[in-house]
């Protein structure tokens, strides 16, 4: 048909009765089902996306319980608080829980919630794969904590370093936990970055050519190749481990021809880059609110792009300065010296443009940007003190010691925490149509900045001191313990900024005063949406004509008409330049993503106790995968071909 | 308040080449930092006026142009930063590398063991090699070549004072060296996750005048004597008859496994159970009745002998200088 003029309507703020019809059909289509079946049955990506923000919250609380035993523990020397066995275990979830059950499965589903309305369309593509990664990723969340809680946590180190992660040094089931929650978060992981992908590729609103394509959905994209090219590692190596204390391979067995070497280089092959994977979404969060509060499009969006593309290549160069302390040749190490020099140029330039921006903006400091600025402050430690790691002799006196703690803090809290809880602030008028406190959000902002650096300074100092990292307890005479006691009052002051997020979040969720559909003036085409976004996102696929597709001066928003309203249909438009393409259908709620997540959750966990469980649940998967492949009676194709205006 | 092992209370070459990049290293990135707060301080301030005068953004195509400028010479500035740090981590990097010229050697064969440290000295004349456990002595001024060898899992070897950390791996022989160029006692700690008791897997280091190390040298290739008193007679009886002789080896007895700490000279040492505890009477007692309550998971059993028998095993332990 032809264009019209996006309806004011279409913001919720005014009187949708004209196109009531047009509406109450979408949502009939697009609507979860009702009650407990209908949460489990769900394909809806914002339904699922919340729920593993949420997952991934109370992971990111278990783990923070965990530090804060450990750094009550560390807080003078020979305390007998918590023995070893228990330490170990601590530490080791900790760090699993950060990286696998928190950090990774939390930036994607920030993806998977806000990319789809970032780029005007429906739903991700693959919308039963997506709840099949969030079952999956939660039954392997809940498989290390029932071992933690059971007292058999693994206790062998998040980095699973063999031979004492292997059968001899490990014996029971600790590891075999570790090995197989790696594999089912490894599956979360990929398929969500495959949706990414394909949604951002194919689905995005006609006219939102990728040089239009916003620097969130670019970071994102590009976080989900790194997670394709990355996560095959660790699932190879893992899978290897399993193997190994299974049924007795022997690929890291030195005496039987294998190597304790190999594990290093396949786990840092995919870990370094890991860091990565969690730290560019952060980039495009940040992109996004630096935008918005400075009321200008960000400065150098081209050189933006290309340095997070070169981020993302240049990450998987670095892996070897993770073992500098193994015998390698110095030339070989020189190479990696470099390479790893080489990230803080285009890591620079992203930061300077964003200076720039605000430079020459017209800033407001609102909580979400007052994340951005402490994102700027803490991160530079984080990326300075990673120079002393990459620098191969000064690397031989601090690996290992608790400098890296203290190094890695700032990078993640610092490069992806602040701008996680800044996206917070900023989007949860977006998710719950209602404003958080400004002035709670101060002051659990203040808390966490003086908190980071109270904590992790001291550690960067216990580092140069001497104190090796991962150790339960070390002797007075040491001279530590004026430095872990400043560290573990930090630990207090960040529980209490923590404690504040939360009440604000509660409170707000509550009580919050009404948000509107774009309290913040922004520039993405979330804000086109009321808030909370209907089901089906936009009843008018929007036309986009420029990089700020909502700060163009053309007036409305120009649509897209000729979608069908009685099935779930999306747009899927071409690669390069998103053209219409073709209409496509979308999957109704089904049960059976559930169903094949827990037939590989009975493959994996079964597997962990007997190879029999690989037969029998490798079955179940098969017919699981046949009721989801089964075919299904589309719905006469009758409607009309999708126009869009020139 | 003085530390453990800090990385700048150098005594050897090495470490003091390292520490001297790790200075200019602190220097060079608390000025960046500086600058980049000074930036965004500045940004701020400026973006605050404009708003206060209520302008709109700006965007003109001036100050695009501008900022454009500012941000490459960032850039450039910063790509002449990196590498400057090459440079100078190169430079450092050759000149901590072992001297191919180095004259008379000592080599040392490290081998780690969960949780304590086997040290092998070489010699040309084999029945001069000498092993020690969680003790290791160095004269000053001779550089010291060091084998690291595993026998369980990964460790790492590390004397902060001397040089930075190398691992030992099983499969894989690993080598550093160090050299003390002062005499001095330090604590080394195993540096990589090894298990348990990772915490408490140290040594002595004593760097001493080579007049003084070939002195400790030959004392300690002398076999135990056998006990001359009554009390330490019976000591080694018990020794050699209960659970000790499984693992232990004291040379010039029947005991020679190999499984724990050699024990020939403990009596001279400073620390036992691997630096963690003080090497008196009372706590090789306290050690010996249940090492599981002072380092929880150690490979070494509960010894419930009774008083008489462990007042004699004392006696004759002391008698092992």
């Amino acid at each position: 048909m032809s264009a019209r003029p996006l309806p004011a309507e279409h913001t919720g703020e005014s009187d949708p009765k004209s196109i009531e019809s047009v509406h109450g059909r979408l949502e009939h289509v697009w609507r979860n089902g009702p009650g407990l079946w209908g949460w489990l049955t769900s394909v809806n990506h914002k339904s699922i996306a919340l729920r593993s923000i949420i997952t991934a919250f109370a992971f990111f609380a278990l783990a923070g319980v965990e530090a804060a035993l450990m750094r009550a523990q560390l807080a003078r020397p020979e305390s007998s608080l918590i023995g070893p066995d228990r330490y170990n275990q601590l530490f080791t979830v900790h760090g699993s829980t950060m990286m696998f059950l928190f950090a990774v499965p939390m930036v994607q589903s920030v993806a998977l919630y806000f990319v789809p309305i970032m780029i005007g369309t429906r739903n991700v593509a693959f919308p039963r794969l997506n709840a099949f990664g969030y079952w999956v990723y939660l039954i392997g969340g809940v498989l290390l904590y029932a071992a933690l809680f059971t007292n058999t946590g693994p206790d062998q180190g998040w980095f699973s370093y063999v031979p004492l992660a292997g059968p001899e040094f490990s014996p029971g089931k600790r590891v075999d936990i570790w090995a197989q929650m790696i594999t089912f978060t490894e599956i979360a992981a990929i398929v969500a970055a495959i949706e990414v992908i394909v949604t951002v590729f194919k689905q995005r609103a006609p006219g939102m050519s990728l040089n239009r394509v916003p620097l969130f959905v670019w970071a994102m994209v590009v976080m989900s190749f790194m997670v394709l090219v990355a996560m095959p590692y660790v699932a190879t190596a893992s899978m290897m481990l399993a193997m190994d204390r299974l049924i007795a391979t022997q690929f890291f067995n030195y005496a039987e021809g294998g190597d304790a070497l190999l594990w290093q280089h396949l786990f840092w092959f995919f870990a370094h880059p890991e860091v990565y994977i969690i730290f560019i979404p952060g980039l495009g969060m940040v992109s996004s609110i630096v935008a918005t509060f400075s009321r200008r499009p960000v400065f150098g969006y081209t050189a933006i792009v290309l340095s997070t593309v070169s981020i993302g290549f240049l990450s998987f160069g670095l892996w070897v300065h993770h073992m500098f302390a193994t015998p390698l040749p110095q030339t070989g190490q020189s190479f990696f010296t470099a390479a790893s020099a080489m990230i803080a140029i285009p890591t620079g330039v992203t930061i300077f443009c964003w200076i720039a921006t605000i430079w020459s903006g017209r800033p407001r400091f609102d909580t979400p940007m007052l994340y951005v600025v402490g994102f700027i402050a803490l991160f530079t430690i984080g990326g300075l003190s990673g120079l002393f790691l990459s620098a191969v002799p000064v690397d031989l006196q601090l690996t290992d010691t608790f400098f890296l703690p203290g190094h890695i803090h700032y990078v993640l809290l610092g490069g992806m925490v602040f701008p996680l809880f800044g996206a917070l602030h900023y989007w949860f008028p977006k998710v719950t149509g209602r404003m958080m406190s400004e002035r709670l959000g101060k002051v659990s902002f203040w808390l966490l900045f003086v908190g980071v650096n109270v904590t992790f300074f001291p550690q960067l100092l216990l580092g140069a001191a001497g104190m090796p990292r991962r150790v339960y307890t070390y002797l007075a005479d040491t001279g530590w313990g004026g430095l872990n006691l400043t560290s573990s009052i930090g630990a207090g002051l960040l529980a209490v900024g923590l404690l504040v997020l939360v009440v604000n979040i509660a409170r707000s969720l509550a009580a919050g005063p009404p948000a509107g559909a774009d309290p913040w003036g922004g520039e993405t085409l979330e804000w086109a949406v009321s808030s909370p976004a209907p089901d089906y996102n936009f009843a008018y696929i929007p036309i986009v004509h420029g990089r700020s597709a909502l700060w163009a001066d053309t007036g409305d928003l120009d649509a897209v008409s000729g979608l069908r309203e009685d099935r779930r249909e999306v747009l899927q438009t071409t690669m390069l330049d998103a053209e219409p393409d073709s209409r496509h259908e979308h999957p109704d709620p089904t049960i059976v993503p559930l169903l094949a997540a827990l037939a590989t959750g009975v493959t994996l966990i079964w597997g962990i106790f007997d190879p029999i469980g690989f037969a029998v649940g490798g079955a179940l998967t098969f017919l699981a995968l046949g009721a989801w492949g089964w075919p299904q009676k589309t719905k006469p194709n009758t409607h009309e071909i999708v126009e869009v205006p020139k | 308040m003085t530390w453990a092992g800090s990385i700048f209370d150098t005594a050897g070459g090495p470490a003091e080449r390292i520490a001297r990049l790790t200075w200019f290293l602190i220097i060079v990135s608390v000025v960046t930092y500086l600058l980049l707060l000074v930036a965004t301080g500045i940004a701020m301030r400026r973006a605050r006026a404009r708003r206060l005068r209520e302008q709109l953004a700006d965007t003109g195509p001036d100050t695009e142009s501008r900022l454009t400028r500012n941000i490459s010479i960032a850039a450039i500035a910063t790509t002449l930063i990196l590498l400057v740090y090459v440079t100078a981590t190169a430079r450092t990097g050759k000149a901590i590398a072992w001297p191919v010229n180095a004259r008379q050697p000592l080599t040392i064969e490290v081998t780690g063991h969960q949780w304590w440290w086997q040290f092998r000295y070489r010699d040309s004349v084999p029945s001069n090699w000498l092993t020690t456990s969680n003790e290791l002595h160095i004269p000053v001024g001779r550089p010291v070549r060091v084998i690291l060898l595993s026998n369980d899992v990964i460790h790492s070897f590390w004397i902060p004072e001397l040089h930075g950390k190398q691992d030992l791996i099983p499969g894989h022989r690993n080598t550093t060296w160090i050299q003390a160029d002062r005499p001095g006692v330090w604590k080394a700690r195993c540096a990589e996750f090894c298990g348990h008791q990772h915490a408490k897997m140290a040594f002595d280091v004593v760097a001493e005048s080579p007049a003084r190390f070939n002195q400790w040298y030959v004392s300690q290739l002398t076999s135990a004597q056998p006990p001359t008193d009554s009390s330490a007679r019976r000591g080694h009886d018990v020794f050699m008859q209960r659970t000790c002789i499984m693992c232990h080896t004291i040379s010039g007895t029947q005991a020679g496994s190999s499984v724990g700490p050699e024990l020939t000279h403990i009596a001279s040492r400073p620390s036992i159970a691997a630096g963690t505890l003080r090497n008196t009477r009372e706590n090789l007692g306290r050690w010996i009745l249940n090492p599981q309550l002072i380092k929880p998971g150690v490979r070494m059993p509960p010894n419930a002998f009774p008083p008489a028998d462990m007042n004699a095993l004392l006696d004759y332990l002391e008698t092992l200088k």
